[in-house]
């Protein structure tokens, strides 16, 4: 039973390893780690569109169900073919670049928007053994990797010399930037619990109690995913954060002048910075690929889904926010809870664990309360409305 | 008109919101000069939709213009034909007999209904939700155009009222439709509230924001629900009473300070005392004639009908504002002059009193809560 448990967990892990052993009887060994890089890219490079595209069938298919409608079922049983049907339709598309815009540039950004939000799969650990390198500073490098995104998005904005394009850009610069900082606080705790940066050893310090040790069943973890997660939304600029698109205000935002082939990169790019982000949610703070019965991929593909359940469930329902909303949301609230937040990890460290709960709950839950008191300078009225005869 | 000269050498932005743009409902251009994101004027340009209704109506005969009139707002055609109907009626001195009557104001107050129900739905998508509001509201606004199907012949461009009446009966099954559908929206409003009434980003994005004071509305002759968003009581189903509406018990919702999240609610509200007008006049509507006899043979042959000479103007309270209709017959089957005060063209008079100084986003949900329609603004 544990046996075939174990082969479960790993037939990923084996399967390559098979591969490779088969290789190894002929070939030099030079190049069998070659191979065994080549792999774990090609895998990489396939699972990213794979997981874009099915992101969008998903969000389509259920924000039709919020919505009352069916969404797309023609192309294929359950509309599975959609997405490539979509590919095609992208890749037929014409390709229009603006007269006025700065060529090189209006070409380059698409591309490179793409390639950060590949190399972020890098450090994600899918399964157990299944990360494809195993840095050891595996959460600095997504930090400053995910952070590249800002740049293509204002290139493809400012090279478009469309207007609306210039302010989607401004807002995402301003957007990104803002909310990289409670983010990358928000990671602390984290770090500071597990004493790594490695993504596997992070998930690992979440192991014991029936595989459910995760971070997020503690007080600050607690705050700490849930501020990384509202980051994320924003970083990945998915309602109601979408303000750099924002459809009825800026048309499309950045990539207004986009169309094609281009505009489906960066549409891809973001569906996987937002996979990418959940899986790093999931890493951090609910357990990576911890659990119990079920294979350590399952896990975490599954903890990774109910994420992106909850992003688009977001979409289907929230307005958006506006410029400034947005801006004080993430400086005034989101910064200060963050920072309060990391001593309380500190106090967690070291006093036994019944006391730290004594003191942590209160003190967190003091201080959202003041934060929330402090930053309704205007708080929604209730209003009571004359009825004239 | 901007004044450009004033601008120069500044870091202002000029942007043209429109004509092809997703949130301003039409073919509907703003010129707006920006400061980063904070507006600093704004200018509204109109007339892209300029066909030519009126000189059109002044070559026809005047039954034929019944149908013109559904195009205007074509969201609620039942309204724009109680108007022209009620100003030919002044002018020829014809009345509606006591069934017709009861069925026009059923039928407009569910125009009222789908109207509302629209433009709530659209303002949320203004304001960034991804379709939801508006498909809910799709699902309810569909049940009532299945009812002005059955009644007119079509869903939108309805054409329904004849001078001195209605052009079809109603049948005891499409009654009890109406009934059923008026018993069950109650529970659809409770729902659509409770995803947005009390949202939290809703209430920040909408209240003080756009805030429109009760002396500017009515200097600048603001009708309908965004003058009585702003605490003016005025509404023409009181009034002046026209129709039946002296016979149903209603109220007249009221905001206070005139701001978006007032013209939504005051919207909301009005949905809810448009059932009540409709269980009332469901109960009480007689049986009876549809036409009155005296406009009966005019129905056959339209170029007979020749008002004696003189002025009309029949005004109704449109779910947008006050709907008027100018006419003045010089004693041929043509109207020698026709004129449409339409809501939606003189309520977009304030928008930049609203909008400057706010954020762009907010300019956007400004111009949704006016409620226009292009087809009326250009004509």
């Amino acid at each position: 039973m544990k046996e075939i448990e174990f082969f479960v967990d790993l037939i990923f892990v084996n399967a390559k390893g098979w591969c490779l052993d088969l290789l190894g009887h002929f070939l030099p060994d030079w190049t069998v780690v070659l191979v065994s890089i080549i792999i774990s890219a090609v895998v990489i490079m396939v699972l990213g569109p794979l997981v874009m595209m099915y992101l969008t069938l998903l969000e389509r298919k259920v924000i039709g169900r919020i919505q009352n409608r069916y969404g797309p079922n023609r192309v294929g049983k359950w509309g599975l073919l959609q997405p490539i049907a979509d590919g095609i339709k992208m890749f037929t598309k014409e390709d229009i670049v603006p007269a006025q815009a700065d060529k090189i540039i209006h070409f380059l950004a698409p591309v490179i928007i793409v390639i950060p939000a590949l190399m972020v799969f890098l450090v994600v650990p899918f399964g157990e053994r299944m990360t494809a390198v195993n840095l050891n500073i595996g959460l600095l490098y997504f930090i400053a990797v995910s952070s590249i995104t800002t740049i293509p998005i204002f290139m493809g904005s400012w090279a478009s010399r469309n207007k609306y394009s210039l302010l989607g850009g401004m807002r995402t610069a301003a957007q990104m930037i803002s909310y990289e900082v409670p983010m990358t606080l928000s990671v602390v705790p984290v770090i500071m619990m597990s004493q790594s940066l490695s993504t596997n050893t992070i998930v690992m310090t979440q192991a014991g109690d029936m595989d459910l040790h995760w971070f997020v069943f503690t007080p600050w973890g607690l705050v700490g995913f849930v501020i990384f997660f509202l980051c994320a939304v924003a970083e990945c600029n998915r309602p109601p954060f979408d303000l750099p698109e924002a459809e009825s205000e800026l048309v499309a935002g950045f990539h207004t002048e986009y169309s094609g082939m281009k505009f489906a990169l960066f549409y891809m790019a973001e569906y996987m910075n937002a996979f990418t982000l959940c899986g790093i949610a999931t890493t951090l703070f609910l357990g990576g690929w911890q659990g119990p019965l079920f294979p350590s991929w399952l896990w975490f593909f599954g903890k990774t889904f109910l994420l992106i359940c909850v992003m688009i469930w977001f979409r289907g329902t929230f307005p958006r926010f506006r410029v400034d909303q947005l801006m004080g949301f993430a400086w005034k609230f989101l910064l200060p809870l963050t920072l309060i937040n990391i001593p309380v990890a500190a106090l967690w460290f070291f006093v036994p664990e019944q006391l730290a709960w004594i003191y942590s709950v209160p003190i967190l839950a003091v201080s959202l309360w003041g934060l929330v008191k402090l930053n309704r300078s205007f708080v929604p009225e209730k209003r009571i409305y004359p009825l004239a005869d | 008109m901007i004044n450009t000269k004033s601008l120069e050498g500044s870091q202002m932005l000029e942007i043209n919101f429109g004509p092809q743009h997703p949130s301003t409902h039409g073919v509907f251009r703003m010129n707006v000069f920006l400061e980063g994101e904070k507006i600093c004027a704004l200018k509204p340009v109109m007339g892209y939709l300029h066909r030519n209704h009126e000189l059109i109506a002044e070559n026809l005969p005047y039954a034929a213009v019944m149908a013109y009139t559904d195009r205007l707002d074509y969201f609620n055609s039942m309204a724009n034909n109680f108007g022209y109907a009620l100003a030919v009626e002044k002018l020829a001195d014809i009345e509606a007999p006591e069934r017709a009557a009861y069925l026009r104001v059923i039928m407009a107050e569910l125009a009222r209904i789908v109207n509302h129900l629209m433009l709530i739905g659209f303002l949320l998508n203004d304001l960034g939700a991804f379709f939801t509001p508006v498909l809910y509201a799709f699902r309810e606004r569909e049940k009532i155009l299945d009812i002005f199907e059955e009644v007119s012949g079509s869903r939108m461009m309805c054409n329904y009222f004849r001078f001195g009446g209605v052009k079809r009966d109603v049948s005891a099954e499409t009654l009890a439709a109406i009934k059923k559908i008026v018993a069950g929206f109650p529970a659809f409003l409770e729902e659509f509230e409770a995803l947005l009434t009390e949202n939290e980003i809703l209430c920040m994005r909408c209240q003080n924001v756009g805030v429109l004071p009760a002396d500017l509305a009515v200097n600048a002759g603001i009708t309908g629900p965004v003058l009585r968003a702003s605490g003016v009581n005025y509404d023409l189903r009181k009034v002046d009473a026209y129709g039946l509406y002296d016979r149903f018990d209603f109220k007249v919702p009221l905001g206070k300070k005139g701001d978006v999240y007032d013209r939504y609610y005051v919207r909301v509200l009005e949905m809810r005392e448009s059932l009540k007008i409709l269980e009332q006049a469901l109960a009480k509507i007689p049986q009876g004639d549809i036409l009155n006899k005296k406009a009966l043979p005019f129905l056959k042959a339209p170029r007979n009908f020749k008002p004696a000479v003189g002025e009309a103007y029949g005004r109704i309270e449109s779910p947008k504002g006050e709907l008027g209709y100018y006419l003045v017959s010089d004693g041929t089957p043509q109207p020698w002059r026709y004129h449409v005060r339409a809501p939606s063209l003189i309520n977009l008079t304030v928008l930049e009193d609203m909008c400057v100084g706010q954020k762009v986003a907010d300019a956007i949900i400004i111009l949704g809560s006016i409620d226009i329609v292009l087809g009326e603004t250009d004509r």
